[in-house]
């Protein structure tokens, strides 16, 4: 299975990775996991990929490729919606982060994103922002995620748990719940 | 037992695995996290050096005595360290001496795209380039075991892909290798020129050698696949192969220089057609076509840029994947809300300044809206292109400056400065003090006065340094006062000598802080004045100008702006 994990730098997109390889290594897959990490995390478009299989090659899917991509960031679902594969799907945060081009006003944040895109939106910062604070919103999302794709709710979950800071924990677990109903 | 392993993390478990004693770098993406795992390891010495080329003098000087040692850098960074490289490949090594170098092709976080393997044939070091993360630790195990079998520093060729991408890795125990003796040897270790004409013919010799013993190395092996078809490749390269032509032979290399002629003029005999994949220069190619032996390469594939599975479909075989992106606004990176940066660079902009600068996060001061940088080139350049703006236009330093970073700095902003003062430029410098080395994400250097593990150490003062150097002008602002920030630099651009401003914040992602985030009020007239910040979390929106509550962190940059009091939150 390919999954794409797209966003804005900052935005927790390693951790959603990371998560998905703990918790695919536990259900005995190979796993292969793609970061960028550098120049391109301040708040730039990110890519992060996460393969998993009986034995994987390559660290990187390709155009055309994804079986899923979670998307942080509802521009960045758009841009990178050609990763897909036929029939693949997109689980999307509605949330808009403008980019610097918009900000300057030398573009427009695309409307009607909704319409283009095959698969689910998610209100995770909304979401977020119930659980305590908006940074939650990548806990929110990989709830949604393991509902979407039936994972192991408790193994999955737990992956999460495992990941992040003791102080953050209620609050994520709580976002994840959110995440995980909001689906 | 089997662990997930960011390939850095790898190529550091098998330096420990085989015994390492010492380790030096300075942080480079995507490198940087070789070192930082190395110094989790209580039985290895390791420390940030302040750059590259004594990085690797710390690594020549421990191998003589004995330990085996790794250095760790980007592909820039070995150009730093291109002096030490060149000679330690005369005199040789006593403990291995590997090389980790991580090149960075599609430039995700560089100033280039170059290949170090030339660099490696300029030389005369051998490379090894391991695929994964598994072959990033065994690898980095062999790479020691040469460098001691050949009495040669070998360079660890990694991608940003092979670098940065986890795989499943065996771990083993760490085989303690005791220091070597140490034999006074003034024809091996002192490189006049007596020695070191005799020295030259030891490594084209040794270079010969090994090239004639690489023909059997395991690590350089062929899968027998289509007799139609063949592809030489290695590191990441291999993984695309395949995915890509999973029916095609191929002949893995893993050690890319110097080569097995023989081993590549049986497998291009083997098959009808043989191509040669690399990223980047045609390194392999040229080596093989000199051997002549005829090969494609190059004229199929491109020079610029990552490879991938569909780029070699589409090369090879002429299948393209038909993806067609959406017409989207571009998202660069940009200074992070809150960024000490922010205010230096507002300044600059409003007084619409010459600026020279350097690498780091703080090269994204030439993102609009703040767009004011004119130059950036390498480590340390903004203080010499500085003089030279000087030099050239008397008038130059009346609307010119340099900035740099805390850590650049001392890499290599001193040298420049030294110039300054001895050859009496007018310049005015900013040092840009974030109190940490940010863009490669968060690591000490000397003036955070902690070492690589967290222990306190001597903190140098960058005004002292300064002072030292002889600047007559030397003076910190904050700078997220920008009154204070820009009436320094209108001051110190007045004067015709050298000075010094050190704007001194940490850089805000070192507050691990949870924000509430200010509110735009009923007050706001839309004049805009806050846009220019360039700030992520200002929005101009449909719904008129907004802070973004998830982004903001409360610096209060665009309080300071705003003419109307239309900003609600307390600077804390």
């Amino acid at each position: 299975m390919d999954i794409l994990i797209v966003g804005v730098g900052g935005q927790g997109t390693l951790l959603a990775s990371r998560v998905l390889g703990k918790y695919a290594l536990e259900e005995g897959f190979d796993v292969k996991l793609s970061e960028v990490h550098g120049m391109a995390q301040r708040g730039g478009s990110v890519m992060t990929y996460v393969r998993i299989g009986q034995k994987i090659a390559s660290p990187i899917i390709d155009e055309g490729c994804a079986d899923l991509i979670l998307a942080f960031e509802k521009l960045e679902a758009l841009r990178y919606a050609h990763y897909l594969k036929k029939g693949g799907a997109i689980l999307y945060s509605t949330q808009e982060i403008m980019p610097m081009p918009v900000v300057t006003g030398a573009a427009e944040y695309p409307q009607g994103i909704e319409a283009k895109l095959p698969g689910t939106g998610v209100d995770a910062l909304g979401l977020a922002l119930k659980a305590g604070n908006a940074k939650a919103a990548n806990s929110v999302m990989l709830g949604a995620l393991c509902k979407k794709m039936n994972f192991d709710r408790d193994k999955f979950e737990g992956a999460l748990l495992s990941c992040i800071p003791q102080k953050t924990m209620e609050m994520n677990k709580k976002a994840f719940e959110l995440g995980y109903a909001a689906v | 037992m089997k662990k997930l392993l960011l390939g850095d993390f790898a190529v550091a478990r098998g330096a420990w695995e085989a015994g390492v004693k010492v380790a030096a770098a300075y942080p480079g993406t995507p490198s940087t996290e070789i070192t930082e795992e190395l110094a989790r390891y209580d039985d290895v010495y390791s420390e940030w050096s302040p750059n590259e080329k004594v990085a690797l003098e710390v690594g020549i000087g421990a191998s003589i005595r004995g330990a085996r040692s790794i250095v760790s850098m980007k592909h820039v960074g070995l150009n730093v360290a291109c002096d030490p490289l060149f000679t330690a490949s005369y005199t040789g090594v006593n403990g291995g001496l590997v090389i980790a170098v991580a090149d960075d092709p599609s430039v995700f976080s560089s100033q280039n795209e170059q290949d170090t393997r030339l660099t490696a044939v300029s030389a005369q070091v051998p490379v090894l380039e391991p695929s994964d993360s598994m072959e990033a630790k065994e690898f980095t195990k062999l790479a020691f075991e040469l460098s001691e079998r050949y009495d040669t520093p070998v360079i660890l060729r990694i991608t940003t892909r092979v670098a940065h991408s986890q795989s499943l890795v065996e771990l083993e125990e760490r085989q303690e290798q005791p220091l070597r003796a140490y034999e006074k040897d003034i024809k091996k270790y002192v490189m006049m020129p007596a020695n070191a004409r005799v020295k030259h013919a030891v490594v084209e010799e040794r270079m010969k050698k090994l090239s004639q013993d690489s023909e059997s190395f395991a690590i350089n092996r062929i899968e027998e696949g289509s007799k139609e078809l063949g592809i030489i490749c290695s590191g990441g390269v291999y993984q695309y192969v395949k995915e890509a032509l999973p029916e095609a032979s191929v002949l893995k290399l893993g050690m890319v220089y110097p080569l097995p002629f023989e081993l590549i003029r049986k497998f291009a005999g083997s098959v009808k057609r043989c191509i040669v994949a690399e990223e980047l220069a045609p390194h392999i190619e040229t080596l093989v076509k000199a051997a002549g032996i005829s090969v494609e390469g190059k004229n199929i594939f491109p020079r610029c840029g990552e490879f991938t599975a569909n780029l070699i479909r589409e090369c090879v075989l002429g299948k393209k994947v038909e993806a067609v992106p959406a017409d989207v606004p571009a998202r660069p990176p940009v200074l992070c809300a809150g960024c000490p940066h922010r205010g230096v660079f507002y300044v600059l902009s409003k007084l619409k300044l010459n600026v020279l600068g350097d690498i780091g996060c703080y090269t994204l001061g030439a993102v609009p809206p703040l767009g004011s940088m004119d130059a950036v080139v390498c480590m340390g350049a903004s203080v010499g292109m500085a003089i030279g703006f000087d030099k050239a236009d008397p008038e130059a330093h009346k609307h010119s400056v340099a900035v740099i970073g805390d850590s650049t700095f001392i890499h290599s902003g001193i040298t420049g400065l030294v110039d300054a003062v001895y050859n009496k430029a007018k310049i005015t410098v900013i040092i840009l003090d974030n109190r940490t080395t940010g863009m490669t994400g968060h690591q000490n250097h000397p003036a955070t006065g902690k070492t690589i593990k967290n222990e306190p150490t001597y903190e140098l003062d960058l005004a002292e340094v300064c002072r030292a150097v002889g600047v007559p002008n030397v003076r910190t602002v904050d700078p997220g006062n920008l009154a204070e920030t820009e009436a320094a630099v209108r001051e110190e651009l007045a004067k015709d000598e050298v000075s010094v401003i050190i704007a001194k914040k940490p850089c805000v992602l070192l507050t691990k802080k949870l924000y509430t985030g200010f509110r735009i009020n009923d007050k706001c007239k839309k004049c805009k004045a806050c846009l220019k910040l360039g700030c992520p979390a200002i929005v101009n929106g449909k719904n008129g100008i907004t802070i973004d509550v998830s982004l903001c962190t409360e610096c209060g940059l665009c309080k300071s702006v705003c003419k109307f009091g239309a900003i609600d939150g307390e600077v804390k």
